[in-house]
C-alpha cells in the first residue's frame, strides 16, 4: 500500500495579510478556504474532507458548522507548525482509500494581534513548566549543542538568514523585505544563546488552505498537475531521558520514509520548503532528511547554497519564516504552498526555479529542543 | 532575580506524588525499571523502555553534568539558564541553572540538585559544584 501518486494538490491559498486585528480567527480560516477553492476552481459544496489543527476555534465541531460543510471524512492531527503537512498525508490516505475525494485543509490564527491560548498540560508539566522552555530557548539548547558537536557557527546559522532574505526582497507581501548579511545576523540583538533575533521568524497573523483531490478531479481542473509521492511523519521527546540527543529531530524518521515511499532521493530535489522556525532548525532538518551529512549543515547552508540562481538547493523562496510569513506560529502550511508554486511555475520570476518538477515541503512541531514532530512531503509536477 | 522569582506549586497526582512527598525531604527520587533495569525520569508507573509496571523509586545522587543549555536573555521575571542535565545515574532531564554566573556556563560543567520553594513542595534545579 501507498499514496504515491493517489493525490493532487489542486488549490493552494496563501492568506496576504500579516496583521489582521480587524478579523476573527474564523473568518480567516473561511477566507483561506475561499481562497484555495477559487484557486482550484471548485466550491464549498465540493468539500468531502476537512481538516484542521490547533489552531482552529473550538476544533472540528464548530469550524465544520461555520463553515457549511457536510464532510464524510475529518481529522483534526494536531503536531504544532508540522499538523499541516501531516493531514496532506493524511488526506492522501483517506482519498486512496476513498474515504473523500476532495479534502480542505486551513489554518489560520492572529498570534501578532495577541497571545495565544496556552496548550493543554501534559504528563510532564509538574516536572517542566517551572523551567521555562519557550520557542527561542528550546531551540536555542538545540544550537548550543549541535555547535558544541559539530563545531557549527553563528555564521554559519546567519546565512539561512541572508538566504531567505534574499528571496522576500521579491515577495510584495513579506513582512520583512529587506536583504540583511551575516554581519546584520550577528549584530542583531541575542534572544536566547546562541540565537540572535534575526535566527528567528517573524510572528503574524493571517493563515494558508489547502484542497487535496483524486487524479480524475485534478486532471479535469485548470491548475497543472502537482502530486504527493511520498510522505513521512515521526515524533521525538526525551522518553524518560534515555540517551537524550538534541543534535537530530524526528526529521530522520519522516525523511528517509518520505524519500522510500517517492522512490527519489534527495539530491533529485530541485526545490526545499524546510520549517525556518530558526535558523538552526533548517540546519538540523537538512542534516536530517539527508541533504547533507550531519553535522555538515553549517558548511552546507553557508556561502548562499539555499539561494536560489545562486545555490544548490533553493530554499523557501517566499521567504520563508524567517522573513515572510509565519502564521499562527505554525510554518507548515506556508512550506507546502510555496512548493506548490514551484512546482507550477508560479513563483516570482526572480525566484523561480527552472524545470521545477520535484520539490520537498519539510516541517517540525512542537518545541524541536523538547517534545516534537516532523512530517516530509515529496511533491512531483506531473 | 532569581531571587524574587516565583515558581509554581507542583500539582502531584497519585502517580507522581512520592516524589514530591520525598521532595520535601530534601530527596531527589528516580524511577528504575526492575524488569529492564533502565533508570527514567520524570517517574511513571509504566517503563517507557519495556512497558512492565515492576518499576520502583530510587534516590539519585542529584548529580551530574550540564548536556546543554541556553540563557534566555530578557522575560517578564528576568534571564534565566534553561537547560538539560545528565544525571550520573543515566536519565537526563528539562531544568534551569540557578545561584551561579550564568555566563560561565559551560557543556559538561558538573552540576547538583538545589532545591527553591513553591506554595508546596519544593521544585528541583541545579547549580554548578
Ligand atoms: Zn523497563
Amino acid at each position: 500500500m501507498t499514496i504515491k501518486g493517489k493525490a493532487y494538490i489542486a488549490g493552494i491559498y496563501e492568506h496576504p495579510t500579516r496583521h489582521a486585528p480587524d478579523k476573527s480567527t474564523a473568518q480567516l480560516h473561511a477566507e483561506v478556504a475561499k481562497g484555495a477553492l477559487e484557486d482550484a476552481g471548485l466550491t464549498s459544496k465540493d468539500v468531502d474532507g476537512y481538516f484542521c489543527a490547533g489552531d482552529a476555534p473550538g476544533g472540528l465541531w464548530p469550524m465544520v458548522d461555520y463553515l457549511g460543510l457536510k464532510p464524510r471524512h475529518v481529522d483534526s492531527t494536531e503536531t504544532g507548525g508540522c499538523s499541516y503537512i501531516i493531514h496532506l498525508g493524511h488526506a492522501a490516505e483517506a482519498i486512496a482509500a476513498g474515504k473523500c475525494s476532495i479534502a480542505l485543509v486551513t489554518l489560520a490564527g492572529k498570534p501578532r494581534t495577541g497571545p495565544m491560548p496556552p496548550r493543554a498540560a501534559g504528563a510532564e508539566a509538574d516536572f517542566e513548566a517551572a523551567y521555562g522552555a519557550t520557542t527561542h530557548n528550546a531551540y536555542g539548547m538545540c544550537a548550543m549543542r549541535h555547535m558544541h558537536d559539530y563545531g557549527t557557527t553563528s555564521e554559519q546559522l546567519a546565512w539561512i538568514k541572508v538566504a531567505a532574505s534574499h528571496h522576500a526582497q521579491y515577495n510584495p507581501h513579506a513582512m520583512l523585505k529587506d536583504v540583511v548579511t551575516v554581519e546584520d545576523v550577528l549584530n542583531s540583538p541575542m534572544i536566547s544563546d546562541p540565537l540572535h533575533r534575526m535566527d528567528c521568524c517573524v510572528v503574524t497573523d493571517g493563515g494558508g488552505a489547502l484542497i487535496v483531490t483524486t487524479p480524475e478531479i485534478a486532471k479535469s481542473l485548470k491548475k497543472p498537475l502537482v502530486r504527493l509521492i511520498g510522505h513521512g511523519e515521526a515524533m521525538k521527546g526525551p522518553r524518560g531521558g534515555k540517551d537524550l540527543d538534541l543534535t537530530y529531530s524526528a526529521g530522520v524518521w519522516s525523511g528517509p520514509r518520505a524519500f522510500e515511499e517517492a522512490g527519489v532521493r534527495p539530491s533529485d530535489i530541485k526545490y526545499a520548503s524546510i520549517y525556518d522556525s530558526f535558523t538552526i532548525t533548517v540546519l538540523m532538518q537538512l542534516e536530517d532528511i539527508g541533504f547533507c551529512e550531519k553535522g555538515k549543515g553549517g558548511k552546507f547552508v553557508a556561502d548562499g547554497n539555499l539561494i536560489s540562481g545562486v545555490g544548490k538547493l533553493p530554499f523557501n523562496t517566499d521567504g520563508g519564516g524567517l522573513c515572510s510569513n509565519h502564521p499562527v506560529n505554525r510554518g507548515g502550511m506556508t512550506k507546502i504552498i510555496e512548493a506548490v508554486r514551484q512546482l507550477r511555475g508560479e513563483a516570482h520570476p526572480k525566484v523561480q526555479v527552472k524545470n521545477c518538477d520535484l520539490a520537498i515541503a519539510h516541517g517540525t512541531g512542537g518545541l524541536l529542543g523538547v517534545r516534537h514532530a516532523a512530517s516530509t512531503a515529496i511533491l512531483e509536477r506531473v | 532575580m532569581t531571587e524574587a522569582k516565583k515558581y509554581p506549586t507542583p500539582q502531584g497526582n497519585p502517580e507522581t506524588q512520592p516524589f514530591w512527598d520525598a521532595a520535601k525531604q530534601g530527596k531527589f527520587m528516580i524511577k528504575r525499571c526492575t524488569a529492564c533495569g533502565e533508570p527514567h525520569y520524570f517517574p511513571r508507573s509504566i517503563c517507557p523502555f519495556c512497558f512492565s509496571d515492576k518499576t520502583v523509586w530510587e534516590e539519585s545522587s542529584g548529580e551530574g553534568e550540564i548536556y546543554t543549555f541556553s540563557l534566555m536573555r530578557k522575560s517578564a521575571t528576568g534571564p534565566y539558564a534553561i537547560g538539560y542535565v545528565k544525571l550520573k545515574e543515566g536519565p537526563a532531564l528539562q531544568t534551569n541553572f540557578v545561584d551561579c554566573d550564568m555566563d560561565k556556563l559551560k557543556i559538561g560543567q558538573k552540576v547538583k540538585v538545589v532545591w527553591k520553594p513553591t506554595d508546596g513542595a519544593p521544585l528541583p534545579f541545579f547549580t554548578p559544584v
